[in-house]
């Protein structure tokens, strides 16, 4: 019994996973692009929902703010990296170019938050703290069903987005080739910020899902989950967002289970050894025959 | 000497070794986020040979090259299957085999585990000053051979290197092994100047930070990491000075968010980094050729 609660607490953390984990999928996938902000974007949302909710906001228009401040920033990033990366060179360490213009960002808002709020762990009081049933035995908080729930329809809806409308088969052929989605009349440099829109949603709704469940917040958190999301993004192969659904979901129990029975640190060497191994003989996932550039999504 | 300065020149020594351990493989157009994994090799095996009270206690003229040869064995060993990979994906097979590296140091309780390390033997700045100097020299040498050019071919078209008879595999399998061996070198160094080692010293921001200081530098030259290390060490207490000078308090609390602003600045204004081909020969006054080529 004690097992199938942990595996529904894996679950549930796992879901956080899945949502960081397809917005790194996304820009991997649409712009060959590692986008280290993730991380910044996840926890600026997650600190100033804090922050609202202890100026006295109610924490929905806290939670509001919160998502407004990383959509607003990721589309800054977008601003600085993204259109800094066209091929001026082409040369082997190029594709680099907006990965430290990335790095550079998370050094910015880690910072900028460290300096507004401290590096102190902060309670946030959520308001479902005891809000949770019962099924013979196995304990479900209602929140954290709620975001499992959230993170699934929202992936779903993401991924009917990119096959069935306009704006998902635009997005598809940048993801194919640039190049010729210009020829075809996308117009790149204003469908490219859609990527950064839904990254920033994505984090900044994870952020807040995240604070709400485990009720507590630090200018580090954004570190820990973006890991292991991106371990959960190679397991399910990069650009392959059903992919990143159940390598998410499957990180999370990993990593509950693993605790439950070993402790904490004795987990890193199996799963970073299973990346390293699905990085160099399998890179297109464990799922998956998608493959960078065709047949992704 | 002040015991600022001192401590400031060896943090800018083992910055400059371990930048160079990760310009060799991006000079050959490899990027390796997996600095941290070397850098916890050489450390950790340098202290468990030398070490008098829980090691063997051997002489650091002895364990500082064992430490240095294994950590490059390692990286000659790991070399084949990370560079299988290219692009984001070896950016994260690197990462991967740090924390690998991490992991199971973390869990060896014969190096303390988690409680960390302590060095033995302590040495002042007469050991790191002449190594730097001497990996200094080498990089310098190493890209002006046959070897740093093929090494130089392969960072700027790989396909065509090999068009050209250039080895392709085996440049990048000796730039990913001399990486590591410097790596490990820069480990063991660590150890020696601040008698104690531990693992979460060298997480993932060390790893990036030490790509920054290579790509900000620049991939191009063997200047490139000499001066990033050298941006990146003195920037932040630059900043500082400033913010103790001037009395603004802002200013010291701000430094690491405005090296954030000049990383993403430098990307934009010089996405080369610092010391590119042309800025040498604009620098040295050497005639530049002129033609319609557009040069980078």
């Amino acid at each position: 019994m004690l097992i199938l609660q942990q595996l529904v607490n894996g679950l549930m953390l796992g879901s956080v996973y899945v949502m960081v984990a397809v917005a790194f999928t996304l820009t991997i996938g649409m712009l060959n692009f590692l986008n280290f902000t993730i991380p910044a974007l996840f926890m600026v949302a997650a600190m100033i929902t804090w922050a609202a909710t202890a100026a006295g906001f109610h924490w929905l228009v806290a939670a509001a703010f919160g998502m407004i401040v990383a959509i607003l920033a990721s589309l800054v990033i977008e601003r600085f990296t993204y259109r800094y990366m066209k091929a001026k060179y082409g040369d082997a360490t190029e594709h680099a170019l907006p990965l430290v213009s990335s790095l550079g960002f998370l050094i910015i808002f880690e910072h900028v938050v460290i300096m507004i709020w401290g590096t102190d762990p902060m309670t946030f009081n959520s308001p479902f703290a005891h809000a949770k049933f019962e099924i013979s035995g196995i304990i479900f908080g209602i929140p954290q069903l709620i975001s499992l729930a959230l993170s699934i329809i929202l992936v779903f809806g993401l991924s009917l987005l990119l096959k069935k409308t306009q704006l998902g088969r635009a997005l598809r052929s940048i993801a194919e080739k640039p190049d010729t989605a210009t020829l075809m009349g996308v117009d790149v440099g204003k469908i490219v910020p859609v990527v950064f829109v839904m990254t920033g949603f994505l984090c900044a709704l994870a952020g807040i899902l995240f604070t709400v469940n485990y009720q507590h917040v630090s200018p580090y958190i954004g570190d820990h989950v973006a890991t292991n999301a991106i371990a959960g993004m190679v397991i399910g192969g990069l650009g392959n967002i059903w992919g990143a659904i159940a390598g998410g979901l499957l990180i999370g129990m990993v990593e509950v289970l693993s605790i439950h029975f070993w402790g904490a640190d004795i987990i890193k060497v199996p799963v970073w050894s299973l990346m390293l191994i699905i990085l160099v003989f399998r890179p297109a996932g464990l799922f998956g025959h998608t493959q960078i550039g065709k047949g992704k999504f | 000497m002040s015991a600022y300065m001192t401590g400031i020149i060896i943090i800018l020594c083992l910055n400059i070794i371990i930048a160079y351990s990760v310009f060799l493989p991006a000079a050959a157009g490899q990027l390796n986020l997996g600095a941290a994994g070397f850098m916890i090799i050489g450390a950790y095996t340098d202290a468990y040979l030398s070490s008098a009270d829980e090691g063997l206690g051997l002489p650091i003229a002895l364990t500082i090259p064992v430490a240095a040869l294994f950590t490059g064995l390692v990286g000659f060993l790991m070399s084949f299957p990370i560079l299988r990979t290219r692009g984001v994906y070896m950016i994260l097979a690197t990462f991967a085999f740090a924390e690998i590296v991490a992991g199971i140091v973390l869990n060896m309780e014969i190096v303390g585990g988690a409680s960390g390390f302590p060095v033995t033997t302590h040495t002042e700045l007469e050991v790191l000053l002449p190594v730097t100097v001497v990996v200094v020299l080498f990089g310098f040498y190493l890209i002006s051979t046959r070897f740093g050019l093929s090494m130089r071919s392969i960072h700027d078209d790989e396909n065509v290197s090999l068009l050209f008879g250039v080895n392709t595999h085996l440049v990048k399998v000796g730039a990913f092994t001399i990486g590591a061996f410097l790596g490990g070198l820069a480990g063991a160094l660590y150890g020696h100047q601040f008698d104690y080692i531990e693992v979460q010293n060298w997480g993932i921001l060390f790893s990036i930070y030490v790509l920054l200081y290579v790509l900000i530098g620049g991939t191009q030259t063997p200047w490139g990491p000499l001066v990033g290390a050298m941006f990146f060490t003195f920037i932040p207490e630059i900043l500082r000075a400033i913010g103790d000078a001037t009395g603004i308090e802002l200013f010291t609390e701000l430094r690491f968010a405005a090296f954030g602003v000049i990383i993403v600045g430098m990307m934009v204004l010089r996405p080369e980094g610092i010391m590119t081909r042309t800025f040498l020969e604009l620098l040295f006054r050497k005639s530049i050729p002129k033609s319609n080529i557009k040069l980078s």
